[in-house]
């Protein structure tokens, strides 16, 4: 624990209260969502925007607007600004439960294998060009990648549940190793069939596996919002006992929670989650990681701002995130993961010398 | 009331951690486990938390098993107080202290809720630490703020009247001689207010100025039990912890005081 310690030690305790900081990252996020909207192809001025939504409920505001910018705002840029948001909320939320659940603030959301598991069917998916479900037709054909992922991620994270759960309890020492053990195994798995994939496939397989938005619609976003918004609703009832747990399991037990089944539940929402992130969305790495500790550095470590804190900021950064990644080189592309990455590692590493600066 | 451990036997691993115990602890009372390492002394405490089951036997409380009773109703009549503990997130002290209040808390700790953890930080002298972050306390100052957090948790007498209980794993370990003693005048004061504390300490003259009751453990087995007077003897500190030692009254209270001599073979 001493390395992790770094992270966390400052003598004396200076703290944003709570209640500032999720209005003010509530704030944040109305005007990021405002800008995100308006930038690309089409400009919309924020204005326009707020006009164009208001049309949308019986409301006349008087700024002119053209039906092109409707039109792009409406069927392209709103979807694809809101899927941001919430897969980075969701992200960010299921690794704050993450780091709870396994006292350990370098968790990731995708520690107990789902992501792995997800990559691994996914590219399974790629390489048979849908055998799977390509014969069911209709629906299944056109989702079988997303339902693809999303099963083989709840698949490994189930198979993990199962390794560490002994007499009705579960033990998270276990459940860490076996999450490794069985991620490691699924990139294994994940690596032979990209060796002998096409080049079409590889790229398919490369793009996937870097995250993208591309996939954003209103059909699409509906689906993921079904499994996301319960499961991060679920987990923000935990906020109480993933508090108590962080003093330790034996003592999270003493002051009345019932470990084995916070535990249990923590898992299942995290793996909704980051299964149905991961099945549109691709790997998106870092917000899940991040996001819970920048809130822990300006609020505290309690859960009950943690959660929806990392929430709102994992959304915030998705989607400034995405609006990069389709500005810098546009009209291509750049991966979302790439962003992510690029931009979060160096603020991350910036913060923890801050941090270690602290100390001495 | 009571808090009864029935013949009980721990076996792990094909050895034998406790061996037919069997212990009556009454509220009001300070119970002290003794005995040299490897005697059981934290595995029984643990036997009676509920962190280990036994192989056999089982403990009553109320006389109802501890697996009758919901985890919440155990904790709002009963705190534990670990060895050590580590956290890795930077809660303040205050926080850590409040968690205490947790089993009485419905949706978020009242202002009540926060008076307590104040005062049971002011009990236990630890209200300086407050706004200091846990992972950046010393040793000794968390076990002080870990005991506050004990008694947060069992702060007032439950509505329905029943007992409080105080459980203690060498809860004196980092502390100096001056903490050790004043967290062990809190021990007693509770004790007076009718909680029944039970607590492991190695240090024999402070569970002499502490206990009730001394019950001393050898090889998984109680071998003696009873008052610091009549369990504390010379000749049973040479049989159980292989050291001669001379025990005089001491000189202002009156309970036994343990003067180690030299250890056997030197």
């Amino acid at each position: 624990m001493a390395a992790v310690n770094i992270l966390a030690t400052r003598p004396q305790a200076l703290r944003l209260p709570g209640h500032w900081l999720i209005g003010g990252l509530a704030g944040a996020l109305c005007g990021i969502v405002l800008l995100a909207v308006g930038i690309g192809a089409v400009a919309i001025t924020p204005a326009q925007s707020l006009s164009i939504l208001a049309e949308l409920i019986g409301l006349d505001v008087g700024v002119p607007f053209t039906e092109q910018q409707q039109a792009v705002l409406l069927t392209i840029r709103l979807p694809r600004v809101l899927f941001g948001a919430l897969v980075g909320a969701g992200l960010a939320m299921a690794g704050a439960a993450m780091q709870g659940v396994f006292r350990n603030p370098l968790a990731d959301p995708g520690i107990i294998g789902v992501s792995s598991g997800a990559a691994l069917a996914a590219v399974l998916c790629i390489r048979t060009n849908g055998w799977l479900f390509g014969k069911a037709g209709g629906m299944l054909a056109v989702y079988q990648l997303p339902i693809a992922a999303f099963l083989g991620g709840s698949l490994v994270a189930f198979i993990v549940y199962r390794l560490a759960r002994r007499e009705g309890t579960l033990s998270v020492g276990l459940l860490l190793l076996a999450g490794i053990a069985l991620a490691m195994l699924a990139e294994a798995l994940r690596g032979a069939l990209i060796f002998a994939a096409t080049d079409d496939q590889l790229r398919s397989v490369t793009f996937w596996s870097l995250g993208s938005l591309g996939a954003a619609s209103w059909v699409n976003l509906s689906m993921v919002a079904a499994l996301v918004l319960p499961a991060m609703m679920w987990l923000g009832r935990l906020a109480r006992p993933l508090d108590a747990l962080l003093l330790g399991e034996a003592e999270a037990r003493h002051l009345g929670f019932d470990v084995t089944t916070v535990t249990r539940l923590a898992m299942l929402a995290a793996t909704l989650i980051v299964g149905a992130t991961v099945a549109f969305a691709g790997i998106i790495g870092f917000i899940g990681l991040v996001a819970p500790h920048l809130i822990r550095l300006a609020a505290g470590p309690s859960h009950r701002t943690l959660l929806p804190g990392a929430a709102l900021l994992g959304a915030c950064l998705v989607v400034l995130a995405d609006l990069l990644a389709r500005t810098v080189v546009s009209p291509a592309e750049m991966p979302l993961g790439v962003v992510t990455a690029s931009l979060g590692a160096p603020c991350f590493l910036w913060l923890l010398l801050q941090e270690r600066g602290f100390r001495s | 009331m009571m808090l009864e451990a029935r013949q009980i036997g721990v076996i792990r691993g094909g050895k034998v951690l406790l061996d037919n115990v069997s212990l009556t602890l009454l509220p009001g009372h300070v119970t002290a486990l003794l005995g040299p390492n490897g005697a059981g002394k934290s595995t029984l405490l643990k036997v009676l938390t509920g962190d280990v089951t036994p192989t056999y036997g089982a403990v009553y409380l109320d006389g109802r098993p501890l697996e009758g009773w919901s985890l919440v109703d155990r904790a709002r009549r009963r705190a534990v107080v670990p060895q050590e503990s580590s956290l890795a997130f930077p809660f303040t002290a205050f926080e850590v202290v409040l968690l205490g209040r947790a089993p009485h808390v419905a949706l978020r700790e009242t202002p009540r809720d926060v008076a307590i953890a104040q005062q049971a930080m002011a009990r236990t002298r630890v209200d300086h630490l407050a706004a200091r972050a846990y992972p950046s306390l010393s040793g000794g100052e968390r076990q002080r703020v870990q005991f506050s957090r004990a008694l947060a948790q069992i702060w007032e007498a439950l509505p329905d009247g029943s007992a409080r209980w105080l459980l203690l794993d060498e809860p004196t370990a980092s502390l100096d001689l001056a903490h050790q003693y004043k967290a062990m005048a809190v021990v007693r004061q509770l004790a007076k207010e009718g909680v029944g504390v039970v607590v492991v300490v190695h240090d024999l003259n402070l569970a002499a100025y502490v206990a009730d009751e001394i019950v001393l453990l050898d090889r998984g087995r109680i071998t003696a039990e009873g008052r610091p007077e009549d369990v504390l003897t010379a000749e049973r500190i040479r049989a159980v912890f292989g050291l001669d030692v001379i025990v005089t009254p001491h000189p202002h209270h009156g309970r036994p005081c343990v003067v180690p001599l030299y250890a056997n073979g030197e």
